[in-house]
């Protein structure tokens, strides 16, 4: 199914099987994300794409655009609460960005930017953390991890190998390796792989590559990240933004009694209460 | 069964063959990788390096997602426990009978630190989520067989057994004796039933009108999301996509919760009916049902319900003669998590995968286990699905209101002269409850337990519905000497320890409302703290990914509603308090500098 839809009164089209943030992003509307990255299978764990779909709460990233939807992404509280989850990954790891060698090229720290992120707002967990060391050319620093499982997906779907995966559960997560004493350098893992750069913050970095460019000169240092994400993918769509807009209005207030996330499924059941976003 | 007395250290070939006997048990199959870990914790108390290894390459898996398993269960160790592992279940209602001091008595008797394992291995002891039994607590667990009923004489006796080193099934039986007090059956524990009456029925009517009963009876989930049956199993048996698959959630972690409980010990057979006539209606060969690791000691009499049902020709193939109708049902156990209850999560939990929610769309009836249409539902809802397969849709939809219709089974607790199961028509009001349950000096009800809604003594008139008190069956009734921020921490400690980690507002959210509720009910709260409690708690209930995110805010939020002076009565008078004790963290350099006399500490905060 192709169509288009109205993202914050901008008309955006999309083509079968994209997912709302994907549809955005190719026409330059950006929504802030962070598990999420073109080409790969949605995870929707960071939760900062979260937006209204039809007036009911939908991560971007996951949910499969479809014609005539409403979306709101821009609004006050959906602005405030990115802030406030981006704290809480600010928190629950430990980003000294001033001495971390991503500092301009971290989607963590450009997000942050982008939110107004002024302070980490909650107390620190100081969480204690290991370094992996171990590799001769690629370095674990677990403290910057944010478990949105890029890596893992990287590896498995891209390089063909599963060399990580995320372990225990509730605030006890931990990002695990492949390899029978649980260091990198005894995993398959290569410096070519995909896994070894997709790290959208610095937990995983190259070895001896870190000042290649320098500050300053890095990614987020002369663009915000709302234009890097959507130049990227109108670049790969080859397409130019500058699209209709459209009523935003058209949204009611009140939710459709119906209306699901799963569109050919909720369409006849009656809301199902435990599941958030079938309300 | 009962091992209490598993290990010396194995050799490496010892353990190799074990595995290998488990594996073969399990026929190779990944998805079976939570009962193949059990097996290998019941034997080696633990999941040893050798064994990930071992089982990484049988069943050609990464020995990540092995780690990720046992790691994300909480009866799944990556270093060893005690030959007795005991858990003490750490409900509000179990604290209610003097938990936190039997549980004291227990560290100091058996010499053993709470959440740890004693030097010489004998045994360990940990706190853990309601294991089920809060009519009949304070309950535990010895290596994952209930205990229930405990006090200080029967911990004298289990500290010495266990010094002696007694197996379980030397112990006195009375301390695993799980009673099933029915204080009022209804409509369904009421009724009559020949096994098998329910096949027969469904057959005798026809399966499209059969499917057209249960949706005019307006059956809604039993499993407290309270959707619409028929649906679901129209939508299933919609499908092209074969095989379909029918499973039972049993999991039934809501604390307060045990009405399933009973159910599998006294109505098992008219649950298993339920799920076959599902499966004949919606066209499954494979039925699962996920019993949570609490309930161990069903398992076995279970096994033997499923085998009795096999021998009458009740399960297997060409059920009651029915050419073609094949049908079986396998048990597969949880290892403690109560996201697991999430269908979804269930179903990752059945793949051999940690118990993560999946992204929705789709829903798991259409693309559920094994990527298959499965219909998921609650033990009451096979139950009550089998009398009306027997007594035709309107027979239930008499009873109840008209947007939940038919009776409920309640799990009843806490504060009441009679604890137990009772069944009421939708529709009942709380007060008529309380007087049943011999419940005076009522303070409040958790109605649908940590997940429901606190409903304060001036709310009692408010209805056990979907429209009004939704409920899966928990119901805990506390009086006017309990106090609320007992009952809310509790609650929020529960939903911090369970969260699944997955998304971001319910991980870091969770524990982070934990730590703000501490410091306010510690009188550390400034009038910004409570400001910022309710905050977090609308971050969290508004992007979390599950159900759990969704409603772990809610004792907060529901008691900051009824109870608002409560909160500001614990408030310090300043207006600012750091998140952080700048003098308990100079302790450090004070020891450094050798040196605590006054000046060495800092006030922050004048008052
Ligand atoms: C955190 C969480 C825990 C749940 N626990 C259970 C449970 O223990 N038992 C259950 O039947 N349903 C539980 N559910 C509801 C299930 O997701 C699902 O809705 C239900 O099993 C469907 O069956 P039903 O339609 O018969 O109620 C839980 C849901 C959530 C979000
Ligand atoms: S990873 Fe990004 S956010 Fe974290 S410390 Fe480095 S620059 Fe800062
Ligand atoms: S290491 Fe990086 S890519 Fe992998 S889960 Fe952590 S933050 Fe994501
Ligand atoms: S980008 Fe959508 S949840 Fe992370
Ligand atoms: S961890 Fe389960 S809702 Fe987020």
């Amino acid at each position: 199914m192709s169509g288009t839809l109205c993202i914050d009164g901008i008309a955006v089209p999309f083509s079968d099987g994209q997912t709302i943030i994907e549809a955005a992003r190719t026409a330059g509307v950006y929504i802030p994300y962070l598990c999420h990255r073109l080409g790969y299978a949605p995870y929707g764990s960071c939760k900062l794409c979260t937006v209204k779909v039809n007036g009911r709460t939908n991560t971007a990233c996951t949910m499969p655009a479809a014609d005539g939807q409403t979306v709101i992404s821009n609004s006050p509280d959906l602005q405030h609460d990115r802030q406030r989850i981006t704290q809480m990954l600010f928190v629950e790891g430990n980003h000294f960005c001033p001495s971390c060698e991503k500092s301009g090229n971290c989607q963590l720290q450009a997000v942050a930017y982008h939110q107004n992120m002024l302070d980490n707002h909650y107390p620190h967990f100081y969480a204690q953390r290991e370094m992996d060391a171990s590799h001769p050319d690629i370095l674990i620093d677990h403290d910057r991890c944010i478990f949105c499982n890029l890596c893992v997906r990287a590896s498995k779907e891209k390089d063909g190998k599963e060399v990580f995966g995320i372990a225990g559960r509730g605030i006890h997560k931990r990002l695990v390796i492949n390899s029978p004493s649980g260091k990198l350098k005894d995993s398959e893992i290569s410096v070519n792989d995909e896994a070894a750069h997709v790290c959208p913050t610095g937990a995983i970095l190259v070895k001896r590559s870190a000042y290649l460019a320098p500050i300053g000169e890095r990614i987020y240092d002369g663009h915000p990240i709302s234009e890097v994400a959507c130049e990227k993918a109108v670049i790969r769509a080859g397409e130019a933004s500058g699209y209709p807009s459209c009523d935003p209005t058209k949204l009611t207030d009140a939710p459709q009694q119906n209306g699901g996330p799963d569109s050919h499924y909720a369409a006849t059941m009656p809301p199902a209460p435990d599941i958030k976003h079938g309300r | 069964m009962r091992h209490g007395d598993a290990t010396q250290r194995p050799s490496n070939s010892t353990m190799n063959s074990f595995i290998e006997s488990v594996l073969a048990e399990a026929d190779y199959k990944p998805e079976r990788l939570l009962p193949i870990l059990r097996a290998v914790q019941a034997q080696y108390l633990h999941i040893p390096q050798a064994a990930i290894e071992q089982l990484a390459a049988a069943l050609h898996i990464p020995r990540t997602q092995i780690i990720a398993v046992a790691e994300f269960y909480s009866f799944l160790h990556l270093t060893p426990q005690g030959r007795y592992d005991i858990h003490i279940s750490d409900s509000i209602t179990d604290r209610m009978l003097g938990k936190e001091k039997l549980l004291n008595y227990l560290a100091e008797k058996l010499r053993v630190k709470v959440g740890e394992v004693r030097a010489d291995g004998l045994v360990s002891l940990n706190n853990t989520s309601c294991t089920g039994m809060c009519d009949q607590g304070p309950a535990g667990l010895v290596n994952g067989y209930a205990l229930t009923r405990l006090d200080h004489a029967r911990i004298d006796v289990i500290a010495k057994l266990i010094e002696q080193q007694a197996p379980l099934s030397d112990w006195p039986p009375e301390f695993f004796a799980v009673e099933e007090p029915i204080r009022k059956p209804g409509l369904l524990l009421n009724q009559p039933f020949e096994n098998g009456a329910a096949i027969t029925a469904t057959f005798a009517r026809g399966l499209t009108e059969t499917l057209a009963e249960v949706d005019s009876s307006n059956l809604r989930g039993r499993g407290g999301a309270g959707f619409k049956t028929a649906l679901k199993w129209r939508t299933c048996a919609q499908q092209t996509t074969t095989p379909h698959y029918v499973i039972c959630n049993a999991d039934e972690g809501e604390p307060g919760t045990f009405k399933d409980r009973m159910l599998l010990d006294l109505y098992a057979d008219q649950v298993f009916e339920g799920m076959t006539l599902c499966a004949a209606i919606i066209g499954s060969v494979q039925g699962l049902l996920y019993l949570r690791a609490e309930y161990l000691f069903l398992y076995e009499q279970l096994q033997r319900v499923l085998k009795r049902r096999r021998d009458s020709g009740l399960l297997g193939r060409n059920i009651l003669g029915h050419s073609g109708f094949d049908f079986d049902i396998e048990i597969r156990m949880g290892a403690g998590a109560y996201i697991c209850g999430e269908a979804s999560a269930q179903i990752e939990s059945l793949e051999g995968k940690p118990g993560i929610p999946r992204v929705k769309p789709p829903n798991s009836v259409i693309c559920g286990y094994q990527r298959k249409p499965t219909v998921v539902d609650n033990v009451e809802t096979f139950f009550a699905a089998t009398h009306i397969a027997v007594q035709g849709g309107p027979w239930f939809a008499e009873v109840g209101t008209a947007q939940s219709t038919g009776s409920k089974l309640l799990s009843i607790s806490g504060d009441c002269a009679r604890p137990g199961i009772y069944e009421y028509p939708f529709g009942t009001s709380i007060e008529e409850i309380l007087r049943d349950c011999g419940a005076d000096d009522v303070l409040g009800v958790q109605v649908g337990g940590p997940s429901g809604t606190f409903i304060s003594n001036r709310e009692l008139q408010r209805r056990i519905a979907f429209e009004d008190l939704s409920t899966a069956g928990s119901f805990m009734v506390f009086n006017n000497s309990r106090s609320i921020f007992d009952i809310v921490q509790n609650f929020t400690d529960f939903f911090a320890h369970e969260s699944c980690g997955f998304c971001t507002p319910c991980r870091v959210g969770t524990t982070l409302l934990k730590n703000q509720l501490r410091k306010i009910i510690e009188g550390n709260g400034a009038a910004v703290d409570l400001e910022e409690l309710n905050e977090i708690c609308l971050v969290v209930k508004n992007n979390s990914h599950c159900g759990l995110g969704d409603s772990a805010a809610n004792p907060i939020l529901s008691t900051l509603a009824s109870h608002p002076e409560l909160y500001l009565k614990q408030l310090k008078q300043s207006n600012f308090t750091p998140g952080f004790d700048l003098d308990a963290t100079l302790a450090v350099a004070r020891r450094m500098a050798q040196r605590d006399d006054d000046a060495a500490h800092l006030s922050q905060v004048e008052n």
